[in-house]
């Protein structure tokens, strides 16, 4: 990562290399700080007490290190009428986003290994028609959603919100995974059909192996759609299963009287917690599946 | 007995367009069928149909005698050898030799004594912990070959196998796969757009273009005997020599009359063949043509040529003239005298002469 291999056009003087290669990363680094700003003043806005806030520096370093906003923001701050913090919201996204990862993931890859490898009459208008909805605003079902999760006795519940992430997830997993096993030579189902194999051993015992990298980049991408979702989680949620985007806008949008920044700061951090360990933990796959083409036999 | 493979009035089609034309081919058991042709002619699309993986859209195919037009697959009694040789990435070698006997349910034992025995017929026992990705393009030819092998088929099919190999590589596997054929006494089915390996390896050649079989015959008859002007051409290397000629019948034959490209026309006898029309394209293979002063004697008839382009191969010399208009190329010795730009005496042998209809392109000797 840190081979730049930057050459400048006229490779003139040995100085002019170097000077031109610090310009470069001081540039980069002021890039950098300039990107990190608004994290920097979350973290530290979090650790200071309300009076630091009123009276310091929106840039400086707490005074006095305090955990109190964030025990405030887990547990006790005020979502409305109710005062437990974002830890119940938290848990309700968990139960959302982890089956609803799953679930859309699976269905994807298996819609992607049809599409792709069982080409059947229509697999291409078939594809279109998964691809189309990617691409439909979200405002445009609402009400049409509201409806089905109503008549499927779903609605206001964590399996309802659980089916509306899946199904406006399988778009993009079955593109994900259809691009990624289109790559992948016909002759190897071919094969497994040969030595026997059916519909859904050629899949879990050849295709699911060879599907780590675009997996990784299908749960990363739909763990974040889900988890940041505040639309559907607004819309199809009642008191009590809330995710934890509701819970965040509520703290903050419902306090009355003195606004406690700290706080808000400390539960927006929570909020995103997962989203940016996921893409710590999992970040290089991401680049390596999104960037993994054909896959040599 | 009955063949061990018999295709009859076979038609396949995609939609409107039609691959495959009332193809109807029959083998033996122990028969090495080559399905030749250039690119798009249908012979991979036939073999496809052989092996159930695409459904064919009228006629009947029966393997080992019974009837599988419509059986799938894994219960053909088939293994079969792709281009790309379509090893699974994820497993060993081992465990993709040993796929199908697991899938079939084939207990542990048996498995692990048929891996064995295939293994040290490939040679391939120290390669079988690791993955094809691994693998050398001629291990995992091999690899390819074992996975058809552990399977003891009532009948091979190979797709273009050797196409992805390097030329000496190709050469090698190519003579393996003809020992392999004789020590199996197994019954093969082989797809090639490469002549020299359809003529090395085949019992029985079948050439297609545009999804209709040109010719269906031994290697020696294909090759001596084409049906028309389109095996002729497409097979051997160089090519057969297609000359534009008039003939004449005189009392013992006929006389043939070639134009030159300086002097008159030449004309050779041919005493075996008779009755034929006056425009003919007469087909003679490049050594069929050859120096006279070295390589002279019965039957053959020389006739001086203007040498445009000298080619040294090694073992032969090609000398490449004009007659009838065309390029001829003639094989000759090593140690010709051949000089580019220089006449020289050839001697043509008629013996094994083709003749072509110039309209319809059909044989007519």
């Amino acid at each position: 990562m840190t081979d730049l291999s930057y050459t400048s056009p006229q490779s003139g003087s040995r100085t002019a290399k170097i000077v031109l290669r610090w310009t470069l990363y001081i540039l980069l680094g002021l890039f950098a700080l300039f990107y990190l700003m608004p994290l920097f003043v979350m973290i530290t806005t979090s650790f200071k007490s309300l009076d630091e806030i009123r009276t310091g520096d929106l840039m400086s370093l707490p005074r006095d290190v305090t955990i109190d906003a964030w025990r405030t923001a887990w547990s006790e701050a005020c979502t409305g009428i109710q005062c437990e913090g974002v830890r119940p919201f938290f848990w309700n996204s968990v139960l959302i986003a982890i089956p609803a990862v799953l679930i859309s993931t699976l269905i994807g890859a298996l819609n992607g290994y049809v599409v792709a490898q069982w080409r059947f009459k229509g697999a291409n208008l078939f594809f279109a028609l998964m691809l189309f909805g990617c691409f439909i605003p979200f405002q445009v079902v609402l009400l049409p959603m509201a409806r089905m999760l109503g008549l499927m006795g779903l609605a206001g519940t964590i399996p309802g919100l659980i089916f509306v992430h899946v199904i406006y997830g399988l778009g993009f997993t079955t593109l994900f995974f259809r691009n990624y096993y289109v790559s992948i030579p016909s002759e190897l189902t071919k094969a497994a059909k040969v030595d026997g194999a059916g519909f859904f051993r050629i899949f879990w015992s050849i295709f699911l192996p060879l599907s780590l990298p675009i997996i990784v980049v299908t749960v990363i991408w739909q763990f974040t759609q889900i988890w940041n979702d505040f639309l559907f989680g607004v819309s199809f949620s009642q008191a009590g299963t809330q995710p934890v985007t509701v819970a965040l806008n509520n703290i903050v949008n419902s306090t009355t009287g003195v606004k406690a920044y700290n706080v808000d700061m400390a539960a927006a951090i929570i909020a995103a917690l997962p989203t940016l360990f996921v893409y710590v933990v999992a970040g290089k796959y991401f680049v390596r599946g999104l960037t993994a083409g054909s896959v040599k036999g | 007995m009955a063949p061990i493979l018999e295709i009859n009035n076979l038609f396949k089609s995609y939609g409107s367009v039609e691959i495959l034309k009332d193809i109807n081919v029959s083998i033996e058991q122990g028969d090495f069928l080559v399905l030749v042709g250039p690119s798009g002619c249908g012979k991979s699309t036939l073999l496809n149909c052989i092996a159930g993986l695409e459904p064919i859209t009228g006629g009947k195919l029966s393997i080992g005698g019974r009837d599988m037009t419509h059986v799938n697959p894994k219960d053909r009694d088939i293994a079969m050898v792709f281009q790309s040789y379509a090893l699974y990435p994820t497993m060993t070698v081992a465990k993709n030799i040993t796929f199908g006997m697991k899938v079939r349910g084939v207990d542990q034992a048996t498995q692990d004594e048929k891996l064995k025995q295939v293994a040290a017929q490939l040679q391939i026992e120290p390669l079988l912990n690791r993955k094809p990705g691994q693998l050398s393009g001629g291990q995992r030819q091999r690899v390819a070959m074992g996975r058809a092998l552990v399977r003891d088929p009532k009948l091979f099919l190979f797709d273009e196998p050797l196409s992805n190999l390097d030329a000496k590589l190709r050469v090698e596997m190519r003579t393996e796969i003809k020992a392999l054929h004789q020590r199996l006494g197994a019954s093969m089915v082989y797809v090639t757009h490469d002549q020299i390996e359809a003529m090395t390896l085949a019992t029985k050649i079948v050439v297609m273009k545009g999804g209709v079989i040109q010719q269906i015959g031994t290697p020696s008859e294909i090759y001596n005997h084409p049906a028309n002007l389109f095996v002729a051409d497409f097979m051997g290397s160089p090519a057969m020599n297609l000359i534009p000629a008039k003939t004449r019948a005189n009392g013992k034959g006929v006389e043939i009359e070639i134009a030159r490209s300086t002097g008159g026309p030449i004309t050779l006898v041919d005493t075996k063949n008779k009755d034929l029309p006056e425009d003919v394209i007469v087909g003679v293979r490049p050594e069929d043509i050859a120096d006279a002063s070295l390589r002279g004697g019965e039957g053959r008839q020389e006739a001086d040529c203007l040498i445009d382009i000298v080619e040294p191969a090694g073992a032969d010399t090609f000398a490449v003239m004009q007659l009838g208009g065309k390029h001829v190329t003639a094989r000759l010795h090593a140690e010709t005298a051949a000089v580019a730009g220089q006449n020289l005496n050839l001697a043509f042998d008629l013996g094994k002469v083709s003749y072509f209809a110039p309209e319809t392109g059909e044989r007519l000797n």
